[in-house]
């Protein structure tokens, strides 16, 4: 585990709610929590969560920390804003479980075998390259995400799915070479890396005492 | 009447060659016919949809969105955003109130920006092209352009999840929208207001990530497309499109079953409707074919 979680542990000692308050996105709303199970009970992959929200939400304010951060459960999410439209108390749930799930990441704290954090991690790093999502590299890439004989298999089963797509323009081999950019793509890897140091500098903030 | 002008977000899964060019085709015609100018924001970047999050935090996430309105602002003054990718309407219009919220976070906005000679005011409306037809354009003007009513054929309206929350159509309801349904009468087809999983979620990104809970729920969208003997299934949302379409042959592997259910854009119909070619509709974009939009589009 990385410096950075040891430091968090030793500066929330006593509350994990107030790290989460401090550096989550949206992570102040958690305390807000009724305990309806409204949003438990409205997810379209509710039965397939080792936690679902509500219990998220009590474990938080319960300090079970390594539980929350290293679950399963918080990447699992399908963005489709059930819970959000439901949540009497309004609690923009969708939000604090992305919220949870980045967190995670940044404290090195994610399963390691979860699909969900391999992929969305390898989205992030595509539209970072050039701007925009290349989906002939993405696709690539989510093939071979569990090294290349496992690719190999996935490849083959989606290869019917893969000739149909490029029968119906709709997938481009060519896309493999260069492929669709910004054109300012200077200025968008200028403007992206002041905002992740801006981002840094809150963390920071937030993170652990100086000389810690 | 003078033509509406709008500033356009396509996204990524509408460029050249990517998973929904077809839909960007079939709105173009659409346009053309509705006098609808879009006026493609110059040099658009990926808004990181409903699945940056790993990578991304909050700040670099809402800079992405930020980069397109202020862009947007720059080279078109006063126009709306329009985005046709229920994602990239979601995202651009979640970072623009999450920027007029906090006031902190959109100075930082502007710092980053400032580094490529950028700024954003945030006045910018953000709309989704369904509101654009049912809000601005309304369904008079729809069907005051019908050539070919949509005649027997039966359409299940698959709203879906980004297109609906949450923000939405206005005066349409989370839980039963009827917007689609409404729009299918409109041009003359018939509708199924209780189609009960109309606002199932598809899975969204995690078709990629966990295929078999993603096309378990699938399956559901098509058996009660099915049961109430739809002929096609419409929607609003590319990513809805895909996993609904194109999984199919991998669903009937799985389950036994023989789905071959044509999933389409309303855009496609609406240029059917309007008389256009099974080429401007984007009929060949379809993996399986939705024959009897193909039949009217031929007559």
């Amino acid at each position: 585990m990385g410096e950075l979680n040891t430091a968090m542990i030793e500066r929330y000692r006593n509350s994990f709610l107030k790290e989460v308050e401090a550096n989550v996105e949206e992570g102040e709303w958690v305390k807000m929590c009724m305990q309806c199970g409204v949003c438990s009970g409205s997810c379209p992959l509710g039965k397939f969560w080792e936690h679902p929200p509500q219990e998220i939400f009590m474990m938080i304010r319960a300090g079970k920390r390594e539980a929350v951060l290293q679950s399963e459960s918080v990447w699992m999410c399908t963005s489709c804003y059930n819970c959000i439209v439901r949540c009497p108390r309004e609690l923009p749930i969708t939000h604090i479980m992305h919220g949870l799930a980045h967190y995670a990441k940044r404290l090195g704290l994610v399963p390691k075998t979860n699909p969900t954090a391999k992929f969305a991690q390898m989205f992030w790093d595509n539209l970072m390259v050039k701007g925009r999502v290349n989906e002939l590299k993405l696709g690539l890439a989510l093939y071979f995400m569990n090294g290349f004989g496992d690719g190999i298999k996935v490849a083959l089963k989606n290869q019917k799915l893969g000739m149909a797509m490029m029968k119906t323009g709709r997938m481009n081999p060519k896309e493999a070479f260069g492929g669709h950019a910004v054109k300012d793509l200077a200025g968008f890897h200028k403007v992206l890396k002041k905002a992740q140091e801006l981002e840094d500098a809150r963390i920071a903030q937030n993170g652990p005492p100086a000389g810690a | 009447m003078a033509k509406r002008e709008y500033s356009f977000y396509p996204g990524c899964s509408s460029q050249k060659g990517a998973s929904s060019s077809n839909y960007l085709i079939s709105v173009q015609t659409m346009c053309e016919e509705l006098e609808v100018q879009l006026n493609e924001i110059p040099d658009w970047n990926c808004c990181a949809a409903s699945i940056g999050y790993a990578g991304g935090g909050e700040l670099p996430r809402l800079t992405l969105s930020a980069r397109n309105i202020a862009l947007s602002e720059q080279h078109h003054p006063g126009q709306d955003i329009v985005a046709t990718c229920a994602a990239c309407w979601l995202s651009t219009r979640e970072a623009a109130e999450r920027l007029h919220e906090d006031q902190s976070l959109l100075a930082e906005c502007n710092t980053a920006l400032a580094e490529a000679g950028l700024k954003l005011r945030n006045e910018t409306p953000i709309k989704h092209m369904a509101e654009v037809l049912i809000e601005d354009l309304g369904y008079e003007a729809l069907q005051a352009r019908v050539k070919k009513p949509l005649e027997g054929i039966k359409i299940a309206g698959y709203v879906g999840c980004q297109t609906n929350r949450p923000f939405g159509i206005a005066g349409e309801s989370y839980e039963n929208p009827k917007y689609l349904d409404k729009l299918v009468e409109t041009l003359g087809g018939d509708s199924i207001p209780d189609y009960e999983k109309k606002v199932q979620c598809c899975g969204g990104a995690l078709a990629f990530s966990e295929p078999e809970k993603s096309q378990e729920m699938v399956k559901g969208i098509i058996e009660a497309a099915y049961d109430h003997g739809a002929d096609l299934i419409v929607t609003p949302c590319p990513v809805c499109q895909m996993n609904v379409e194109v999984y199919q042959d991998q669903i009937n592997q799985t389950y036994g079953t023989k789905f071959q259910m044509p999933v389409v854009y309303y855009s496609t119909l609406l240029a059917v409707a309007y008389g256009r070619s099974a080429k401007d509709a984007a009929l060949n974009g379809q993996i399986i074919p939705a024959k009897a939009l193909d039949a009217l589009a031929a007559k």
